[in-house]
């Protein structure tokens, strides 16, 4: 295996151009478990830990630019309120000691469908920046993710940033595990209310073979609200639109029986997380926040 | 002496001295090994290193149950740096070994039995080289029906898993795929239920445990000079280890030297040999040094695990509230090979009747030969499985009775003079009733710990913990409780002793003890009391604990919670004869200057002879001046009959011990998550030779019990007997987020058999906590839930 060590972004573009096969490792905190795992043996590691720019961020008018390897860690303590929901997910992953290491590039290029960031990219609404020799491209997050483990990079191809919606308005997070802390997600579920374009937005984590929006759900919750005239009144939502909604979510879960768990449990959690997140964020709405956002 | 021309490498344990002014029995002294452990620089088994040394590399077999067509090595020979392939036809000498049973193969031959047996061993020159070379080995393999459960164990036309056995078990089993049955009968079950108002029968499923030691097994082996080996190793019994590795290596015993090195956690998990016979058969074949360490993943293949159970319990009583009779069968599945199975087999069978009075009894419990992984000691050790279900049983009776269940509980305790199932006589103090009572007694933990004012919920009070899934909704509380009996030290007959070398002399005018013993010290403190008892019996400041390793005499297991009663025992016996020796040194040298000398009860006492009344006679080191004085004695616990193997009369245990617990939790019923919120315990610990140490056990035997309540499950493929989670990424232990206070509250009521009547600590809280959180559980949900680990799905209806 070799190892190679680009010095700047320019060199590990043309590292990856020079061997496709080239395995990116920055924080190798899923990496680094396959190889030891021997699950994987990659002819070439390409190692992003010297280019600065992977561990900057910005926050813009509209989105945040992330940087790829900027760790969870630095997410949940710097872009709380930018980036609530990822910041949420950010807690849940592993460790503290993985939250110092890891970032949202490498859950991104493992697109695994138990990566804990997914479900809040989702639902916030991102792009991510992906660049080669040839030059870069921004793939919407809906279109990132392509089949189990796999998206939407060529072979030569890097993950630069990811530019994530700031929040226009509440979202939450939640993960079922079967332990308290550092536990692999048995599912996940994401959602993010977006009052400015009167939409909401989900993500599922673990419960397809791909992170997925449930956009059925979105559709009628959207409708739902518009109908009701939720956004301007502010009332609670009744259960019964609740009760579709979560059900809808559950629906659009394909999940798989695994030793993590059975695919009926992860259906049902799915229904039980999107009907509690769609309370908390709409209770935060109608309060201080919407007066805030002057949404009368 | 071959001790001194060894070469000692790197990371071998260095002597512990300990210099206190005070520290003897009953003070909670320090661990010497504690801060090294917490800062990291404690030099475990794995961080050995010695020059030129091979690492050596295992290959295992990726099925069950097949027979071995070919191994072709050639491959993996002709690579670089590799200098030794082996399969069991380059072994030395015998190709089996046990503890119990000689039925486990060095290295497979003929066929393997279970996923993940060792076929074939490789040393080379660096690790992954070693690693490499094993997955070169071709192994054909003809794949064979498996043996996986009681029915197809039993099957009439079912496969051996052990074809023409001779073990001292097969004469009596009443089917080959049994490793030993053990009925135990008393009074008549059938006429005493015809006094029962209520009958409830329940079956229990309990899943596979593992220890999860955090260090995995590993050690070196150094080829010496002389034709043997010297081997560092964590181990929980040299001599046992000793006693298998010499007739595998052919070798007699004096050519094995072993020293223990340092152990990362056990809790039976090394009781059993793993890479001793391996990394020496490798040193012996390459004439160098042979290291191996496994990985975590080869861990969970590389010892025992707790036994999964099958339980069918029938219990009645009268509308009072009086236990009428019991009847049970437990089947334990040890796995393919034997390990201390049969030993689990009379333990889970002689308490199955748990911490009660009841006279009418019908038992059987049986161990089954299967294709799964191999299962044998684990903290509890039968002991385990039998208090769930008759916890669970005892909860279903007061329920039908409309009764409190720990008055129920009480109403039926076990109490000194009780007869035990085996027509044993309880004959110290059985403080049950007390227990339940202290631990009902204690104040509830608050409730809705997770409000906090004015900001969002603290969800790490919330079941889910930080992964956000609840704020509070569907969350309900329960609260339940358990209480255990477990016996202490070895059983049924066993000769169990434990030996203690003693040395006294003089040191720059000082006196100085050194404790050798063979004790494992695997984190439980053993080195910590050892000075501790010395310095009481011995009254002198500093104690040198030496190492631990074959040139003293065997200590016996750490395990079975009988190290402080039996090598603390030993020492103290040791110590008592060392003090006789420097009294009779002393009267014959200072008898003609003072009467007492003769007359009075002398005592050794801050470095002097003292009278019984408090006069000293002389220092220690005035006594002694350069004379040492060693002494090396055995000791045995009082001796223990073998089960009667139809009846199952006599008087097989040495002492017992007892806990209870009172578990709260929170459910959220809709999710199906838990959060144990509190986990009491009240346990009689005779005396308390280390309080700090005693809490420290009683927390982690709690804490182990918790995991396997919830989350801790080996998970085997039953259509394939493999192993679908070994990793603690799906192999789930507890973090201290799932851990919750544990109040403890110890009584110590001596057992006039035990020295200082000390009482073994270390399994009973592992017992009593599993089923206390079950209740709790059921308590929160109103489900029945006969499976431990409970699962989500068990609690949403979504399996």
């Amino acid at each position: 295996m070799d190892f190679l060590r680009p010095a700047s972004w320019e060199e590990a573009l043309a590292a990856k151009a020079e061997h496709p096969t080239a395995v990116p490792i920055a924080g190798g905190t899923d990496i680094m478990v396959e190889i030891n795992f021997d699950h994987r043996r990659p002819e070439y590691l390409l190692d992003l830990n010297r280019i600065e720019l992977l561990r900057e961020w910005e926050v813009g008018e509209e989105n945040v630019r992330l940087g790829a390897s900027v760790p969870y860690t630095q997410i949940m303590e710097q872009l709380r309120a930018e980036l609530p929901g990822l910041a949420l997910a950010s807690h849940t992953v592993a460790s503290p000691q993985i939250r110092n290491r890891g970032g949202v590039g490498g859950n991104l290029g493992t697109a695994s469908p138990a990566g804990d960031a997914h479900p809040a990219l989702l639902a916030a609404g991102a792009e991510v920046e992906v660049e080669s020799v040839r030059g870069n491209r921004f793939i919407p997050i809906d279109e990132f993710y392509t089949g189990v483990k796999r998206n939407a990079l060529q072979p030569d191809e890097l993950i630069k940033t990811v530019h994530i919606k700031k929040a226009d308005g509440p979202q939450q997070y939640s993960k079922v595990g079967t332990r308290n802390a550092m536990v692999i997600a048995v599912c996940a579920f994401g959602l993010a209310l977006h009052p400015e374009t009167r939409t909401v937005r989900t993500g599922i984590g673990s419960a397809a073979p791909t992170p997925i929006r449930a956009k059925e759900a979105e559709e009628f919750l959207n409708a739902a609200l518009e109908e009701g005239g939720f956004w301007d009144n502010g009332k609670i939502i009744t259960p019964s639109i609740a009760k579709q909604f979560a059900d809808l979510c559950s629906a659009a879960a394909n999940p798989i029986d695994d030793v993590r768990g059975t695919a009926k449990y992860r259906r049902h959690a799915v229904g039980i997380m999107a009907r509690r997140q769609l309370g908390w964020t709409w209770e935060q709405y109608r309060g201080a926040d919407r007066t805030l956002e002057g949404a009368a | 002496m071959a001790q001194n021309t060894r070469t000692v490498p790197v990371g071998t344990p260095t002597e512990v001295t300990q210099n206190h002014t005070k520290g003897g029995v009953g003070e909670s002294t320090l661990r010497p090994d504690g801060t090294l452990k917490v800062t990291g620089e404690f030099a475990y088994s794995s961080d050995m290193w010695h020059e030129d040394m091979l690492w050596g590399q295992i290959l295992r077999s990726t099925v069950a149950h097949a027979e071995i067509v070919s191994i072709d090595t050639s491959e993996a020979l002709s690579m670089d740096g590799v200098y030794a392939v082996l399969t069991h036809e380059d072994l030395p000498a015998a190709k089996n070994y046990g503890m119990e049973f000689q039925d486990t193969p060095v290295l497979a031959y003929g066929k393997v039995r279970h996923h993940g047996e060792p076929v074939a061993l490789v040393a080379a020159d660096h690790p992954e080289t070693a690693r490499r070379a094993a997955a070169k080995i071709k192994i054909e393999y003809k794949e064979l029906p498996l043996i996986t459960d009681e029915a197809s164990a039993l099957a009439p036309d079912a496969i051996l898993v052990h074809e023409n056995r001779d073990d001292h078990h097969s004469g009596h089993v009443p089917h080959p795929n049994i490793v030993h049955r053990q009925p135990i009968f008393r009074g008549n079950a059938d006429e005493a239920a015809k006094k029962a108002d209520v009958i409830v029968k329940g079956e229990y499923t309990f899943g596979m445990q593992d220890q999860a030691f955090l260090g995995p097994e590993s050690g070196l082996a150094v080829p010496a000079e002389d034709g043997g080996v010297d081997l560092y190793v964590a181990t929980q019994w040299l001599h046992s280890d000793l006693k298998q590795i010499a007739p595998c290596l052919g070798l007699p015993e004096e050519k094995v030297r072993m020293t223990m090195a340092g152990v990362g956690g056990a809790f039976g998990g090394r009781e059993d040999i793993s890479m001793q016979i391996l990394a020496s058969v490798l040193a012996l074949r390459t004439g160098k040094p042979v290291k191996m360490v496994y990985n975590r993943y080869e861990s969970f293949f590389g010892h025992v695990h707790r036994h999964p159970a099958k339980l069918y319990y029938e219990h009645g009583a009268t509308k009072d509230g009086k236990l009428t009779h019991m009847k049970c069968k437990i089947v334990l599945d040890g796995g393919a090979y034997a390990s201390s199975t049969a030993s689990v087999v009379g333990n889970a069978a002689s308490l199955s009747v748990g911490p009660y009075v009841i006279d009418d009894v019908e038992i059987e419990a049986v161990g089954l030969y299967t294709n799964n992984p191999p299962c044998g000691a684990m903290r509890g050790f039968g002991a385990v499985q039998a208090c769930f279900a008759y916890e669970a049983q005892m909860d279903k009776l007061a329920a039908r009775l409309d009764m409190d269940p720990v008055e129920f509980r009480q109403i039926n305790a076990m109490e000194q003079g009780t007869i035990m199932p085996t027509g044993q006589p309880v004959d110290s103090p059985a403080p049950v009733a007390e227990l339940l009572r202290r631990v009902k007694a204690r104040p509830m933990p608050p409730e809705r710990q997770w409000e906090t004012a004015g900001e969002g919920p603290d969800v790490r009070a919330l079941p889910g913990g930080l992964s956000n899934t609840s704020h509070g909704e569907g969350v309900v509380r329960g609260v339940g409780y358990a209480v255990g009996i477990k016996n202490v030290g070895f059983s049924e007959g066993f000769d169990d002793y434990s030996t203690a070398k003693i040395r006294m002399e003089v040191i720059n005018g000082e006196p100085v003890a050194t404790v050798h013993t063979a004790m494992a010290e695997v984190g439980q403190g053993g080195v910590t009391i050892h000075a501790q008892i010395a310095r009481t019996e011995l009254g002198v400041q500093q104690v040198t604990i030496h190492p631990a390793d074959t040139q003293v005499g065997s200590a016996g297991s750490t395990s079975a919670g009988r190290q402080t009663y039996m090598t603390g025992g030993a020492i103290k016996n040791s110590c008592e004869i060392v003090r006789e020796k420097v009294l009779e040194i002393g009267r014959r040298k200072f008898g003609s200057y003072h009467p007492a000398w003769a007359t009075a009860e002398l005592l050794l006492e801050g470095g002097k002879v003292v009278t019984d009344g408090g006069e000293a006679l002389a220092t220690i080191a005035d006594v002694l001046e350069d004379q040492a004085v060693e002494v090396e004695e055995e000791w045995r616990h009082r001796p223990t009959q073998a089960f009667d193997l139809v009846t199952g009369q006599g008087n097989g245990h040495v002492q017992y011990a007892f806990a209870a617990h009172r578990a709260v939790v929170e459910v959220d019923t809709e999710l199906g998550l838990v959060k144990v919120i509190e986990l009491a315990c009240a346990q009689d610990v005779g005396k308390a030779v280390n309080p700090l140490s005693v809490v420290g056990q009683i927390q982690g035997g709690t804490t182990q019990g918790l995991g396997v309540a919830v989350m801790e499950e080996i998970i085997v493929d039953p259509k394939t007997a493999k192993v679908k989670n070994p990793s603690f990424t799906d192999y789930l232990i507890p973090t201290i987020l799932d851990t919750p206070t544990i109040p403890v509250d110890y009584l110590e009521l001596a057992d006039p058999n035990a020295p200082y009547g000390v009482r073994g600590i270390g399994e009973a809280p592992t017992l009593s906590s599993t089923p206390a959180v079950l209740a709790a559980i059921r308590n929160a949900t109103g489900l029945e839930l006969n499976k431990t680990p409970v699962r989500p799905e068990a609690l949403t209806g979504t399996l």
